[in-house]
């Protein structure tokens, strides 16, 4: 009998206390989320979410991504310097966002989709971060955006090349500045058809997620226009380090050209690797053979030393462009680092100087405000021309760069060679090739 | 707190304890700066994962480096069982549990032909497999690195079909009946389900299946000369405990409906064979406070940079406070692993028991003093008691 009294009383102590504990969320949420909006900035700060890869295949894309933004948020605190300078819109005076001074966390991706999240929703909930940014994959970049629409919160996408991204993962909350597969199909294509000719054999090697599948059915779609043939597509493991169990069997496949769909360490390691096989001297079919990277960047450039020369790819930004603005941002990026920046310190650069300019056009922080200003925004001065937010899947459409590495490199930097630049509207597509269906902005819990 | 002293009214109130604790964890843990929804989500996710894991390992001695092929699968097959049939986690969960059983039947079955570090082996083995399975083979199902995710055109089966719901234009998120299963709901609801598991832990410690797996432990040879058959023990054990973690991945899915691949990654595997050792193997409470410093040092010190450190040493001198930062900076921010490595060497060291062993030396150190206190007066001798 003592046995049930005593389970009676105990069980009773507990569930009193279990109450206790349970009616304390209420005083929680109800502080958490009486804004009228996800994190809205109450004192005279408001704080970004830089969530950068500082480990992982990624790691120097993240790095220089981070140098970038601390410069933006040191231009935007300032009102002035840098690409502000240059930049079409004039919103920004100093003195921060809507007299906010801007503060900022980081968080590590370490390029894996779980931990991307788990680091931007410790920013979110933890930091209050109002905005999130960054990334240097498209599997990231997704899981991140996907995470940013459910929580309320407007994702600057940084790095991310896949079509999905504002393709058939967009998502309303999500936006982004760099350009795509599909446009870098569009762009290399011409250049291919006159390095290479209509008669060719392809081979392509892909890093195994969303990014890779978009670029090897991109390149695929344009090249096969061109009259190539595609030999076989193989699927890499990300941040496989060791390619060369997938380039012997390219030796003797009979294909011409070798399409290295990898980017970060992954290019570096597989052109290294492919170069080392004598693929860039090799005879196929009577043609010299030939290495093509879709997506290039002066990072994985430098990785890659002398393997790159003479070989093509296409890229967002280059530093040694000549406009006003890409001048001035080299100036001062160089100024504060000692180095140039690369075309993910660009792209995150601009993505931070847009969004701060559309808070303070839009007078606040709400994401369906911050959306109504960058929805089929027009601006110019960020280095790559006069561009275009596109409200149907908030893409960026503006120029591309074709580029080559460079034969006769003057400095440890100067590796790459902008061979054309693809206007805008080449690369231009319709709105319902990609099949983006983003929903409408959600402002978190009210 | 070894099992044989204690009676089950203090099993009754141990467990209203471990409920108030993990009930108040947003006030008790907001000091620590550990108090948001993302993070106690986890400690409860991770410490059901570690409470099943220390049902195997910790009573049956059975070393698993595979038991993240459990969660992996889980959290899988609720993200399908949330595309294909309900937003209600109800369902996801169920399917997760279950179909974290049969995998582990079919892996244990094959896994414990063999013992010790074969056995280790073998569960590592599969665990690898079913993550590069995930990785890249079954891509159309996995959805690769890429990772599961919910998308608008899902059919939801019972959602749309059954009950009429129709969720617009957005993307739903998980929700229980109305609540959503984000943010600190969400973690009530693992919370939940921490405390329902605890006490299932609790019960299998104390049943004459405990003792049969503890045994086991013990001495596994002896058991089979007296004509016991050991096998359906341990498959049971494993089959639990598999359960278990699939039910931590469901959890996971359903706190952030998505599932990627490196979930099933051998680190993964490692984590929980690290936290169990940490917390206390073959102890109650271990596991789940070995879990939960595990993800506070993942989270909370990984996050430290320079500049924080900068903020918190600046009452130093100038040059002695670069210094310190200099050389805490390795411990922290991606460093964070060399923290917690010199943490687990001195808790194997010095603490072979783990944390609980620890508390358990705490809490006679201070009953002996307090005693001693007592008794002190009269006696001015306390060897002689």
């Amino acid at each position: 009998m003592s046995r049930s009294i005593t389970n009676r009383r105990s069980l009773l102590k507990g569930s009193a206390a279990a109450g206790v504990a349970l009616a304390t969320p209420t005083i929680f949420t109800s502080q958490v989320w009486a804004a009228g909006y996800t994190n809205e900035p109450k004192g005279g700060s408001v704080t970004l979410g830089f969530n950068v890869p500082q480990t992982g295949a990624y790691a120097d894309e993240g790095a220089d991504e981070l140098r970038a933004y601390q410069l933006a948020v040191e231009h935007i605190n300032a009102g002035g310097g840098g690409m502000l300078e240059t930049f079409s819109s004039k919103a920004l005076k100093g003195g921060g966002i809507n007299g906010k001074k801007v503060e900022y966390v980081t968080g590590d991706t370490q390029t894996k989709s779980d931990a991307a999240r788990a680091s931007a929703k410790r920013m979110v909930e933890k930091d209050g971060a109002i905005m999130i940014t960054g990334g240097s994959s498209s599997g990231v970049a997704v899981a991140v955006q996907d995470y940013c629409q459910t929580a309320g919160i407007i994702f600057m996408a940084g790095l991310t090349h896949a079509n999905d991204t504002t393709g058939k993962d967009c998502r309303a909350n999500g936006f982004r500045h760099f350009f795509n597969t599909e446009m870098s199909g569009a762009a290399l294509a011409p250049v291919l058809k006159n390095q290479f000719g209509s008669e060719r054999v392809a081979y392509h090697l892909t890093a195994d997620y969303n990014w890779g599948w978009s670029q090897e059915g991109s390149i695929q779609k344009y090249s096969e226009q061109l009259g190539w043939k595609t030999q076989a597509a193989v699927r890499t493991p990300l941040g496989a380090g060791d390619f060369s169990q997938y380039i012997t069997p390219v030796l003797n496949s009979g294909a011409d050209v070798l399409v290295l769909n990898h980017y970060g360490r992954d290019m570096v390691n597989s052109l290294t690797q492919a170069v080392q096989f004598g693929l860039r001297d090799k005879q196929v079919n009577g043609k010299d053979f030939g290495i093509v990277v879709p997506l290039y960047s002066r990072l994985m450039a430098q990785g890659a030393g002398e393997n790159v020369k003479g070989i093509y790819g296409s890229t967002n930004w280059h530093w040694s462009l000549q406009d006003e603005g890409s001048k001035a941002f080299v100036k001062a990026f160089g100024e504060k680092y000692g180095f140039p920046p690369s075309q993910a310190a660009h792209t995150t650069y601009c993505q931070a100087i847009l969004y701060a300019d559309a808070c303070q056009r839009a007078g606040t922080f709400m994401p369906t405000g911050v959306g109504e200003a960058l929805k089929d925004f027009d601006f110019d001065g960020l280095g790559n021309g006069p561009t275009t937010y596109r409200g149907h899947d908030n893409q960026c459409f503006k120029d591309v760069l074709v580029v080559k590495g460079k034969e006769n490199p003057s400095s440890k930097f100067d590796v790459l060679e902008v061979v054309e630049v693809t206007p805008r509207k080449q690369v231009e597509y319709g709105t319902d090739l990609l099949g983006c269906n983003k929903g409408s902005i959600n402002n978190g819990a009210a | 707190m070894t099992a044989s002293k204690t009676t089950s009214s203090s099993d009754l109130i141990l467990l209203a304890c471990f409920a108030a604790a993990v009930m108040a964890g947003p006030v008790i843990l907001a000091p620590f700066g550990a108090g948001y929804p993302d993070l106690l989500q986890k400690f409860a996710i991770f410490g059901i994962f570690a409470i099943g894991f220390n049902i195997l390992f910790g009573l049956t001695g059975y070393l698993s480096f595979g038991h993240a092929a459990f969660l992996g699968a889980g959290s899988y097959t609720a993200v399908w069982t949330f595309k294909l049939f309900s937003m209600n986690p109800i369902p996801a969960i169920i399917m997760a549990t279950a179909f974290g059983g049969v995998f582990a039947l079919v892996i244990g079955f094959i896994s414990l032909r063999r013992s010790g570090i074969y056995f280790s082996i073998l569960t590592l083995a599969f665990a690898q497999m079913s993550y590069n399975l995930a990785y890249s083979v079954l891509t159309p199902i996995t959805n690769g690195e890429t990772g599961l995710q919910l998308v608008q055109t899902d059919p939801r089966w019972l959602d749309t079909t059954v009950f009429g719901r129709d969720y617009g234009s957005t993307l739903p998120s998980s929700d229980l009946f109305g609540i959503t299963m984000t943010g600190y709901s969400g973690f009530y609801f693992c919370a939940v389900m921490l405390i329902i598991c605890f006490y299932i832990s609790m019960r299998i410690f104390r049943s004459p299946f405990g003792l049969m797996l503890r045994a086991v432990k013990t001495n596994q040879n002896r058991l089979n000369y007296t004509g016991v058959n050991t096998r359906p023990y341990t498959l049971a054990a494993f089959v639990i405990s598999g359960m278990y973690a699939g039910l931590a991945g469901g959890l996971m899915a359903v706190t952030d409906p998505l599932a990627g691949a490196e979930r099933m990654q051998w680190t993964a595997s490692g984590e929980v064979v690290l936290m169990t050792i940490l917390g206390g193997t073959g102890t109650l409470l271990g596991p789940v406070i070995g879990a939960g410093a595990i993800k506070y040092f993942e989270n909370i010190f990984s996050a430290y940079n320079d500049t924080t450190l900068m903020n918190i040493f600046s009452f130093l001198p100038e040059g002695l406070q670069t210094g310190v930062v200099n050389i805490l900076g390795l411990f922290v921010g991606d460093g964070w692993h060399l923290t917690l490595g010199a943490l687990f060497m001195l808790i194997v060291i010095f603490l072979p028991g783990g944390l609980m062993e620890g508390v358990n030396r705490l809490v006679n150190w201070a009953t002996a003093r307090f005693k001693n206190k007592d008794d002190g007066a009269p006696t001015p001798e306390p060897a002689a008691s």
